[in-house]
């Protein structure tokens, strides 16, 4: 049943023994140790899950791990470089957008991909970038401004 | 003095002796996991008997790091900063040099639950007075060492410094890791408001560089050593029972390491958690189940509730019935009702039990670990002294939702799995299926009102099933705890004043009066964010304009005509300043407003509502939600907004769009797609304005906007539209749309 699977994942290539129909979500949380993505729905209703697959945002909780293999996939955790965050993390803190944070690494997954296709993002966009994506703590406002303020730190330089 | 170790090397000697391998433990301020995101560690247990201890509530390590105890959850609240605030505010330290314990029976005080927004009135005095007595107990060191008095002393970051001699010690220096040993009097003074340097500061949380940086642990991210993982077959419906469950094939399943079948309980246990979830599948297409239809059906819900609930007892006002209404006296009435309704938490309830050397351990993000505690001892038959509950943060719960019924499940699959950490997370489905909703409620008013525009008498009637089925205690109250083969009973009973969370009006009628009709309904009931009182000021304040326009007065002056406190009336008025109400008709444009003061005892929240409609569609959009919140002293005012802003947007989507549907068979809201709530396309903009009363104590806010909310919508469609709506949720179906021009 187990198959080898070759899997490039925030820059490292990974070999992973697995089912293949195993979702990438779950390889990527307990095969890898990565705890970005999270599981909320299973079915891609909810978003907790994103992930780049090839700088697109995608939910990783029903796409299986072998089929993901052909993308490289990117992780919250690949987002900081040396330990250098990126500039859409930095928005969320100085904007203070969380309140549990259990949404908040696919949110910021779906405004990278956003945010590299679209250097500046009217409100109306954002909120369509957003859509998938799902926060119970009301912090949708916050959220918005966040990303406002990442378009602005990366236009800047 | 005994040595204080809790911080440095006691945690080293526990690891050593706990049979863990752990690794590269840099401390995550407040979080006791470590760096390492494989790891998680078992802090020792350092629980003081005495309550009134300094030590239970602060301690000082011999680095002067600040550790401040709390028996409440982070839930998102942002309750860590809040308390750290509080606390390094009274001694005079940086914040960095704090760091935080949340709820775990073997760290810190019973605190019951983290719920009803006291967290702030209830921990945070406690820790403050802690504070305010080691401040006076390191004086008197200090004045020793410095050869001063107490006067000639003041602090700064820790450093005591002799206005006399100019001679400086630091809090370290004087404490050298030991322990206070001295009990709180409550009589040590505080630190005077005009002098606070950090509260009422808009500290940011730390745990929101952990959360961005993908640092952060919840429950669902632990990962213990040996870990195994469980999932729980749930009936289809609350009341089936398993007829048949051939546990052959999925004892056969890739990775099965435990079938575990108790009466109508049934669970898998794998080594990996995709295995467990494969098995799981398997289970459900073997299992046979015999059902027992839900009644009353949704259609006939709110007439059942009216026929069927009890007789009614008057439970606020002046519990006697109203006087002859008088001639010259319009006579108002109105029925209001509100559906089931979720929880919904983004991540999905998750445990993880170890059952090693006779001790239980349960790591959950549950709102009160004592409270489980005894519930679990009830569930498994173990002393309490035999487990212990470490409170890890989950997703956002608005309330009680699973958190304590998958505890109960892993209690149980732990004792199957001895020495395994058993790690038990729900499916999404069961999340929907399963958690306790906020009951739905019938809510009707008759009220009163005078020849010269004043109400004269009220009274509500409300019928709703309970709104507080916390654990407690009695692991009846558990999922698992009614499914065993011995099952335990829910005893229900000791409806709480939930229900009637204001009902009663805060403003001055000559006669008030509330009648309370306790209803046993089909669905499965608990306390979800601000209990009754959303349903309560839905009616009361969408009735409230009902009755100005029937006055022919406008809606704020109407309120503000029938209220003296100062403070209300702040609220309302802050808020007509900075939104500039008026009652200008735009075409398509409604706003509407709303006003509570939580519980009748806590925060005042005032807000204004736009819609837009748009009439081609028949549709409505909420534009614009703007709020003024008084909760007395704020100790960090942008966690209020924080807060307020979410609590607000989160009512606005039980409003427009939420309830629970059902039919015979069972929950039909399952998913996120039959159970819609906000997106981003239908959030509004909103914005909060804090009044800030430093000389006051501070009120808990997390739960203010619930209720006005709500009716600030009602009252804005009906402002856009002439339809008064009186059934949550308020979907644009139910705007008669003849009648916009
Ligand atoms: S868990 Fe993948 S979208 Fe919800
Ligand atoms: S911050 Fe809690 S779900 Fe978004």
């Amino acid at each position: 049943m187990a198959e080898l699977i070759n899997i490039k994942v925030n820059g490292k290539n990974h070999h992973v023994t697995v089912d293949p129909e195993m979702p990438l979500l779950y390889l990527l949380r307990n095969n890898l140790r990565l705890n970005g993505p999270k599981y909320g729905c299973g079915i891609e209703r909810c978003g907790s899950c994103m992930v780049l697959l090839n700088g697109k945002a995608q939910p990783s909780c029903v796409i299986p791990g072998a089929a993901a293999a052909v993308y490289e996939v990117t992780t919250l955790e690949g987002l900081t470089k040396n330990n250098v965050l990126d500039p859409i993390q930095e928005a969320f803190i100085e904007e203070q957008a969380a309140q549990c944070g259990y949404c908040i690494s696919g949110m910021i997954i779906s405004a990278k991909a956003l945010l590299t296709e679209n250097k500046n993002p009217t409100d109306q966009e954002i909120r369509q970038a957003l859509q998938r994506n799902l926060c119970r703590c009301g912090t949708h406002t916050r959220i918005i401004n966040a990303v406002k303020k990442a378009a602005a730190k990366m236009n800047k330089g | 003095m005994k040595q204080f170790n809790d911080i440095k090397s006691g945690r080293r000697e526990f690891l050593r002796g706990s049979g863990y391998l752990l690794m590269g433990f840099t401390l995550m301020p407040g979080l006791g996991f470590t760096t390492e995101p494989d790891e998680c560690y078992l802090p020792e247990q350092t629980l003081i008997a005495d309550r009134e201890a300094i030590d239970s509530w602060i301690r000082f390590d011999a680095d002067g790091i600040l550790t401040v105890l709390t028996g409440k959850m982070e839930l998102g609240q942002g309750i860590r900063t809040a308390l750290m605030q509080m606390a390094a505010e009274e001694l005079d330290i940086d914040i960095k040099k704090v760091r935080i314990i949340i709820a775990d029976t073997g760290q810190t005080q019973d605190e019951r639950y983290t719920a009803g927004s006291g967290s702030i009135e209830g921990s945070g005095n406690a820790i403050r007075n802690a504070a305010a007595e080691a401040r006076k107990y390191l004086m008197a060191l200090a004045a020793k060492e410095l050869g001063s008095n107490v006067a000639e002393l003041s602090v700064k970051n820790g450093i005591v410094k002799s206005n006399k001699n100019q001679k400086t010690i630091a809090y370290k220096d004087l404490v050298k890791g030991k322990r206070f040993e001295a009990e709180v009097s409550e009589k040590s003074e505080l630190k005077k408001p005009a002098d606070y340097k950090l509260v009422g500061k808009s500290i940011k949380r730390t745990d929101i560089n952990d959360i961005a940086a993908a640092k952060s642990r919840f429950i669902q991210d632990l990962r213990l050593p040996d870990m195994v993982h469980a999932r729980v077959m749930r009936p289809p419906v609350y009341k089936a029972s398993l007829v048949s469950l051939p546990t052959e094939q999925v004892q056969k399943s890739p990775g099965v390491l435990k079938v575990v079948v108790n009466g109508n309980f049934a669970a898998v246990i794998a080594s990996q958690e995709y295995e467990s979830m494969k098995a799981l599948e398997k289970m459900k297409q073997t299992a046979k189940w015999e059902s027992k239809p839900i009644m009353p059906l949704q259609a006939q819900l709110y007439a059942d509730m009216v026929q069927n609930g009890n007789a009614g007892e008057m439970v606020e006002g002046d519990k006697k019935t109203s006087k002859k209404p008088s001639e010259s006296a319009v006579m108002l009435e109105a029925e209001y009702k509100r559906p089931y309704q979720m929880h919904g938490s983004i991540g999905t309830s998750c445990a993880i039990g170890l059952w090693k050397d006779g001790q239980l351990t349960i790591w959950s993000h549950t709102q009160g670990v004592y409270p489980l505690r005894s519930t679990i001892s009830d569930l498994v038959n173990l002393p309490l002294e035999k487990i212990r509950v470490i409170g890890v943060p989950g997703a956002g719960c608005y309330g009680h939702n699973g958190a304590d019924d998958v505890g109960g499940d892993a209690a149980l699959l732990a004792l199957q799995m001895p020495g395994k950490p058993v790690r038990v997370q729900w499916m999404r489905e069961d999340e929907h299926k399963w958690e306790p909703y906020g009951s739905a409620m019938v809510l009707k008013i008759k009220a009163e009102l005078n020849p010269e525009g004043k109400v004269t008498s009220w009274q509500t009637d409300i019928w709703s099933d309970t709104h507080s089925s916390r654990p407690g205690g009695k692991a009846g109250h558990l999922i698992a705890g009614q499914h065993l083969e011995k099952p335990f009973t829910f005893e229900g009973g000791g409806f709480s004043g939930g229900s009637h969370r204001n009902s009663l009006p805060l403003y001055d009628f000559e006669t008030k009066n509330v009648a309370l009709h306790n209803y046993k309904g089909p669905l499965r009931t608990s306390a979800l964010r601000s209990l009754g009182a959303y349903g309560n000021i839905f009616a009361l304040e969408s009735f409230m304009d009902e009755l100005a326009l029937k006055a022919g007065k406008d809606p704020v002056q109407f309120r503000l005509d029938h209220l003296t406190d100062d403070r209300a009336k702040e609220v309302i008025t802050t808020l007509v300043k900075k939104t500039g109400w008026d009652l200008k008709k735009e075409p398509g444009i409604g706003k509407g407003f709303a006003f509570a003061q939580y519980k009748n005892n806590a925060s005042y929240f005032a807000v204004k509502a736009e819609v837009k409609l748009d009439r081609a569609a028949q549709t409505y959009r909420l534009v614009k939600l703007t709020g003024v919140i008084d909760s007395g002293q704020a100790i960090n005012p942008d966690g209020i907004i924080n807060q307020t802003s979410g609590g607000m947007i989160q009512a606005a989507s039980w409003t427009m769009l939420e309830q629970v549907n059902y039919s015979s068979d069972g929950i039909e809201s399952n998913s996120w797609e039959t159970y819609p709530i906000f997106r981003f396309e239908d959030v509004p903009d909103t914005e909060v304005f804090v009044i800030d009363r430093p000389e006051l104590e501070p009120l808990g806010a997390g739960e203010a906007a619930q209720g006005p909310v709500s009716a600030a919508i009602a009252n804005a469609i009906f402002d856009a539209t002439g339809s008064r709506l009186r059934e949550i949720p308020l979907t644009p179906d139910k705007i008669d749309w003849s009648k916009v021009s």
